[in-house]
């Protein structure tokens, strides 16, 4: 470096300007390779599977155009009417619930309980884990033969009955409740962060205004932190459309088909029956929900900051 | 908690006072502990039943106290349980996850330091168009990038291989790192960046002189993110890779869906705390950052 | 009958003692004024009386009742605090009358006194609004609105001026004052600032490190300072404190800046049990430029000679560092009389408004 600052010849003053250019470039072209990538990965690769969708693509992908026949024979598929239905039924019940536990918790937490650290450790660790690990060791504790049922048995009560995952109509509360067990401490951290970020005067402010702590919660605290709420639920339901992992370990879709998912659904019909092309359109069906979910919500934030712009 | 001075008079209050803070704390730590039970019983029966024997947990069934203890699951779990054929254990899947997770989330780590650092601090016309498209991918579902992720693979002859998976997730990572990297560098003054042009400080050296010191809080949250993450990912490693190849979320998926007959649960409860001890060691020790990471990916 | 009585209060969280035996009291309709340096427990105490911190020992007697146990909202109260606390997803009316929500209080009663205490505090127009849509000020009077609707035994302050610019904050100051005379009540105000504790209160106790220092009226605080630390803390510029030694029952010497030794006379007789060695405190303001005039006025001016080393003009007043010998002393000039750099003066000490205290114990003589 210093021997290049020591030696000023005519020819790098000449040079000057076409270095100061490059100097400008460098920036860009440090960020090229990532652009390229995000836009191929985004935009490609969603049209792509678009252009796929409406093909007749089978075992290979194929371009002949079929237009929307993909997505019509998908929606007459019987499975693919169990997966949706079970999104939205799993969506509802896994975010209401993970919020309510959730929510509960960071109260409780927030009470000024020793030995905070450990308690949050306890609710948290199930979110280091995978969905796999998590899965498979509910399915364990889901089977009437090894797990809870036979527990509870052994202790006297022999006619207890616990096999959601055996039974077609149950099996998807298997899967709420793993999923709740698995994130509801993440509505936890992020609640907790919320209450946290309180004012406490605000609180004392209603402790002297007479107000039960329920009160207090009800009409004080939770409503200052409601855009939680909303970031927590925005979140989860991503979680839900893509739910792949924790069904695959758990239920396997079954019994039957009894658990299909959309994810699952587009994974056999892509890479089981070879039918790539309604794959495709499923893949975009899914799409389509997390849009569905997050453009308003982004159109809320930005019209928030907004409006938070002019206020001061 | 308020004791009586000796020669206070006698506060007809004090008791209702005492007697309602004790019931708050009560149900306080009834709902911490009754919560705690559900969350640690599944772990403790998996790290039981590791260590206990097949014939006992055969007897007495999953959950119950250990009345055997041994280590032979974990040695069969790691190094010699069949599947399929093969009677390798999980070793070599676990370190295909290693040889996948750590690349990956160094790769797209750095770049997402460079990304954050760029459309933060030496914006240009466009840069917010950039970040918001690289937004864009953190919500895409991966299924839709599965068949033009098999296409691409087989052209660059990486099916089947750790490296394809490396490359998913690198592309696939960046969306996250530069978030991360860019709403922390944002909160970096830019008058600092500032006082190092007016230095004659350039791009690279306000780089390694001011933002890379900054960096490490961001770094740690950004690296234990992708490292969980991408350890844990199933459906990119069950794809596009089979048998040996695989990562050990597809290779436990498959290592568990086996027998049909009498299941080894004392081999399975050792591989499944294989594959799932690394996140739990990161998120033991890097805790409070693990905590930053999920609340920051979240108020995207 | 006293509003408020406090009777050896004690707090400590472990070993940490924060507050060590505070004896106050509030007569009804008095405004009292808790001040102090940050860290020095006022705002503890103020909690204690709210009852938003336990009760360590001692006793809080709010009327007639010892409230140590009692709940805040039983406690006939009203707090106005530091961020206003003002709940921010309601209207200003529902900050108003959420209080007697959870009191129950009937509908036409709410109304009616939102109106009353809306219209004391001229924030009609702003009752629709919600607290982020407020300006520093308004925000300041609708928590003031909150506390006065209760209209309860005994309001409490922490620091409600403080987050305002210093304009507003002198002119908020005003309009608590006037609105403490007109509806009369007991008062407890927290704030660091000596300004407000002497504009408002009709007593002040002056604390440091968890205890009360001087618990008087704001005259006898400024002119009598029962030691050094409420000397240097109340008043500002602060009070100037010159070593000095006692060289009869009615004279001490000062060492003036050219090294030799001043003799100052007393205005009245040290006691014979004084130590040799004082302090000799003097406010800015009682230091002159001195002339035969002036000792004509006061005859207890003592004079002696001093260089000046820096003028501050501030436009209403003057204000001139001056050397004497290792120190500065500031004092306190008539712009029209002011010294000017470089000039050497003869001051004029009066010296009955000087205190005397004692450098080991701090206290006043």
């Amino acid at each position: 470096m210093s021997t290049h600052d020591l030696i000023v010849p005519a020819a790098a003053a000449a040079a000057r300007p076409w270095r100061e250019r490059l100097g400008t470039m460098v920036p860009i072209l440090v960020l090229a390779p990532s652009i390229a990538a995000s836009f191929i990965y985004v935009f490609v690769f969603t049209f792509w599977t678009l252009y796929i969708s409406l093909s007749n693509s089978s075992l290979l992908p194929t371009y002949g155009f079929v237009g929307l026949d993909n997505y019509a024979s998908l929606w007459a598929n019987r499975r693919w009417n169990i997966a949706y239905t079970n999104l939205f039924l799993f969506s509802g019940f896994y975010i209401v619930g993970s919020m309510a536990v959730g929510l509960l918790l960071a109260i409780a937490i927030d009470q000024r309980v020793r030995g905070e650290a450990v308690w949050r450790t306890i609710f948290l660790y199930p979110l280091a884990v995978s969905f796999i690990v998590t899965g498979t060791v509910w399915s364990w504790l889901y089977n009437p033969v090894d797990g809870i049922q036979a527990f509870v048995r052994g202790l006297g009560w022999t006619d207890f009955s616990f096999a959601l995952t055996a039974n077609r109509n149950t099996a998807i509360y298997a899967v709420i409740i793993t999923g709740i067990w698995q994130s509801s401490g993440f509505a936890m951290a992020l609640f907790l962060a919320g209450l946290r970020s309180v004012d406490p005067d605000l609180v004392k402010a209603a402790q002297i205004d007479g107000a039960s702590v329920f009160r207090t919660y009800r009409r004080v605290i939770l409503p200052t932190i409601a855009p939680i709420f909303l970031a927590v639920a925005v979140i989860q339901i991503q979680f839900a459309i893509k739910t792949f992992d924790l069904v695959a370990a758990l239920t396997r879709g079954g019994p039957g088909v009894s658990t299909t998912f959309p994810a699952i659904y587009v994974y056999d019909l892509m890479f089981q029956r070879g039918q790539i092309g309604e794959g495709a359109a499923a893949a975009m069906m899914m799409l389509a929900a997390v849009a569905v979910v997050l453009v308003p919500y982004s159109l809320w934030i930005v019209w928030r900051r907004r409006a938070e712009g002019r206020n001061g | 908690m308020a004791e009586v001075a000796p020669n206070a008079r006698f506060d007809p209050e004090e008791a209702a006072a005492t007697r309602r803070h004790f019931w708050s704390r009560f149900l306080v730590y009834a709902v911490l502990t009754l919560f705690a039970v559900v969350y640690l019983v599944p772990l403790l029966v998996v790290i039981f039943n590791s260590l206990r024997e097949q014939s006992e947990i055969a007897r007495n069934g999953l959950i119950s106290v250990p009345r055997s203890f041994r280590f032979d699951a974990w040695a069969q779990a790691w190094g010699s349980y069949c599947v399929s054929g093969t009677c390798e254990g999980m070793k070599r899947n676990f370190f295909n996850s290693l040889a996948m997770t750590i690349p990956a989330t160094i790769i797209s780590t750095i770049l997402g330091a460079m990304n954050g650092y760029i459309l933060s601090k030496w914006r240009f016309r466009g840069s917010e168009l950039i970040f918001n498209l690289m937004l864009l991918g953190v919500f895409m579902p991966g299924q839709i990038s599965l068949m033009p992720w098999a296409f691409l693979l087989g052209k660059l002859g990486l099916t089947n291989s750790t490296y394809g998976l490396v490359l998913i997730h690198v592309v696939q990572g960046i969306s996250f790192t530069t978030l991360f990297c860019r709403n922390f560098y944002v909160s970096i003054p830019d008058d600092l960046i500032k006082a190092a042009r007016i230095d004659g400080a350039g791009f690279w050296r306000i780089f390694r002189k001011i933002i890379l010191p900054l960096s490490p809080p961001i770094l740690i949250v950004t690296v234990i993110w992708q490292f969980t993450g991408i350890w844990n990912e199933y459906l990119f490693g069950v794809v596009f890779t089979s048998g040996q190849q695989q990562p050990i979320t597809a290779a436990l998926v498959a290592l568990t869906a086996g027998g049909t007959t009498a299941r080894a649960y004392d081999v399975m409860s050792a591989a499944v705390l294989i594959g799932a001890l690394p996140p739990l060691l990161i998120y033991l020790f890097g805790g409070k950052y693990f905590v930053r990471g999920l609340t920051q990916g979240a108020i995207k | 009958m006293s509003a408020l009585m406090i009777r050896n209060l004690h707090k400590s969280y472990g070993s940490l003692e924060i507050l060590a035996g505070i004896n106050l009291e509030a007569k009804t309709g008095e405004f009292v004024a808790l001040v102090g340096p940050s860290g020095c427990g006022k705002s503890t105490l103020l909690a204690m009386i709210a009852g938003l911190e336990t009760v360590t020992s001692g006793e809080i007697w709010i009327g007639d009742r010892l409230v140590n146990s009692v709940r805040p909202k039983d406690r006939d109260i009203a707090m106005v605090f530091q961020s206003y606390a003002l709940y921010p997803t309601m209207t200003v009316r529902q900050n108003i009358t959420f209080g007697m929500e959870s009191r129950g209080v009937p509908k036409a009663a709410q109304a009616e006194a939102v109106q009353r205490v809306a219209a004391l505090l001229q924030i009609e127009q702003l009752l629709k609004r919600k607290p982020g849509q407020l300006s520093g000020g308004q925000r300041q009077r609708v928590a003031m609105g909150r506390a006065l609707v209760r209209d309860p035994k005994l309001f409490l302050f922490d620091e409600p001026l403080s987050n305002l610019d210093a304009k507003l904050r002198v002119d908020m100051r005003t309009e608590i004052k006037k609105l403490h005379h007109r509806v009369g009540k007991t008062t407890v105000y927290v704030t660091h600032d000596q300004v407000e504790a002497m504009t408002l209160a009709s007593r002040i106790a002056v604390m440091n490190q968890g205890s009360v220092q001087q618990f008087d009226t704001p005259k006898r605080i400024y002119d009598r300072p029962t030691n050094m630390f409420v000397a240097g803390f109340m008043g500002s510029p602060a009070m100037n404190f010159i070593p000095a030694r006692l060289t009869g029952s009615t004279s001490i010497s000062v060492r003036a800046a050219d090294g030799s030794d001043a003799s100052l006379a007393l205005a009245a007789p040290m006691s014979a049990g004084a130590p040799k060695d004082v302090v000799l405190g003097i406010r800015p303001e009682h230091i002159y430029r001195f002339t035969t005039d002036l000792k004509s006025r006061k005859p207890a001016v003592a004079s002696m000679q001093a260089p000046v080393e820096l003028v501050e003009p501030t436009g209403a007043e003057t204000l001139a560092v001056l050397r004497l010998g290792d120190l500065e002393i500031t004092g306190r000039f008539e712009p029209d009389d002011a010294p000017v750099m470089g000039e050497t003066i003869t001051l004029g000490i009066d010296m009955s408004r000087a205190c005397l205290f004692d450098p080991t114990t701090k206290a006043l003589l």
